[in-house]
């Protein structure tokens, strides 16, 4: 078709509005169906990485300068677990989302990967069943491990992914992030029930926080030295 | 050019990954495994032959000048919205395609056909047109995908099948361009011979 100035503005507009119609109207139609999928998947990560439980609310929180939510599990008026989805910064490609459960007693219970862009089969293995990070905090109470929590490399016992040790660091630091919250939210809950178990919890929290802060100022420093010689 | 022929010439003599040479961002990038490579070829595969029955269907209505942002408004208004519907009605799809949905957009091989092919041809040439080329665009990914999965982590298809890690840099980007680039070379010596 010829083109005049009428014909280009009169037809480019019309496209535009048509198309934008459309993607208004599917919008509307799938808002409700995706905020549901989202729920269900949220749900999903929780039954996933947490024991059994009927009940459970949130509470949004920022550690160390990044936001994290902390979902407190109950089974009737006992609260079993503490669900927590963390991030970090520090990944070999930015951020990642880790969803970390928690026995009420502070064991990790299991570890959820809900969003990562690390390198596929490097960094991406920390999505596996069985990976050697995921089975190095199973089971095990953060504040019992060897400190300050580091993978083996950097003088800790966190067992990293093979050739992905940037990938590794960074799980360490979200896991980290997701205790300290859980020790916020302890604290919190037991200056309500009694201040003695309350101080108590808080010295456990409180070294964990500082030898967080220790090591992401040695991994800051290590990061640019070993970038070219780790593979991730 | 009967109808069969225009399903085939896409995966052959018109294949776009070895042939035509389109569309390569989203080839190497996605081609860490044989099934992201098979996920981004079949939501490509979709967007194409959607995309180019409306712009058979509309190719008289548009004048010549603004004939390239008008296909672009098209395409991505299907991305959007196939996007959105993947969301609300398969999220377990979604999580696993979710993050090529976008790089569609700028696939320039769905551009390419709605200029060289859908705004030329009827909407039902069009829709096998685009049938063709995405069988093509996907077979090809699925195959880079396949050979740099078992080079690089032992596996195909995520079934392991040799112990250990593999020849990591395929998995990378620079594995990524010595795949493609022999692939290639052996398909084009593979299609001469046929001549």
């Amino acid at each position: 078709m010829k083109s005049s100035l009428k014909n280009m503005v009169v037809v480019l507009f019309s496209i535009t509005l048509i198309a934008s119609l459309c993607v208004g109207l599917v919008n509307k139609i799938t808002f409700e169906p995706i905020e549901k999928a989202k729920a269900e998947n949220i749900q999903k990560a929780l039954k996933n990485v947490l024991p059994e439980f009927d009940a459970s609310e949130e509470k949004a929180m920022t550690v160390d300068e990044l936001p994290v939510i902390v979902h407190t599990a109950k089974q009737g008026e006992q609260v079993v677990g503490y669900a927590v989805e963390t991030m970090t910064t520090k990944g070999f490609s930015g951020v990642f989302r880790l969803m970390v459960g928690f026995r009420a007693s502070g064991e990790v219970y299991n570890i959820n990967v809900l969003e990562h862009s690390e390198t596929p089969g490097l960094g991406s293995k920390m999505g596996d069943e069985g990976n050697s990070l995921l089975v190095s905090f199973k089971d095990k109470n953060p504040a019992n491990m060897k400190q300050p929590l580091a993978v083996v490399k950097d003088g800790g016992d966190v067992q990293a992914l093979t050739a992905a040790t940037i990938s590794s660091r960074a799980y360490v630091d979200a896991v980290v992030r997701a205790y300290n919250a859980v020790q916020q939210i302890k604290g919190g809950a037991n200056v309500a029930t009694g201040a003695t178990s309350n101080s108590t919890k808080w010295s456990e929290g409180e070294p964990a926080a500082e030898q967080a802060t220790a090591e992401e100022a040695a991994e800051t420093v290590n990061e640019e030295t070993q970038k070219g010689e780790d593979n991730e | 050019m009967n109808k069969l022929q225009l399903i085939t010439k896409g995966i052959l003599k018109e294949n776009p990954t070895f042939v035509l040479i389109l569309g390569m961002c989203p080839t190497l990038a996605t081609t860490t495994s044989a099934i992201n490579g098979m996920g981004m070829g079949a939501a490509t595969m979709a967007v194409l032959i959607m995309s180019n029955i409306v712009i058979s269907l509309i190719k008289n209505l548009i004048p010549d000048k603004v004939r390239i942002p008008a296909f672009i408004v098209v395409i991505a208004s299907f991305v959007t919205v196939i996007q959105l519907l993947m969301q609300a009605y398969l999220p377990s799809l979604y999580q696993s395609l979710g993050i090529f949905i976008p790089l569609i957009v700028v696939n320039c091989i769905i551009l390419g056909r709605a200029e060289a092919f859908a705004s030329k041809n009827n909407a039902l040439d069009s829709a096998l047109d685009g049938l063709g080329i995405g069988l093509g665009f996907t077979l090809s990914l699925t195959l880079i995908g396949a050979v740099r999965e078992l080079l690089g982590s032992g596996a195909i298809f995520g079934q392991s099948l040799i112990a250990g890690d593999g020849m990591l840099v395929f998995v990378l980007a620079p594995g990524g361009f010595l795949v493609l680039g022999y692939l290639m070379v052996l398909f084009n010596k593979l299609t001469a011979k046929k001549k």
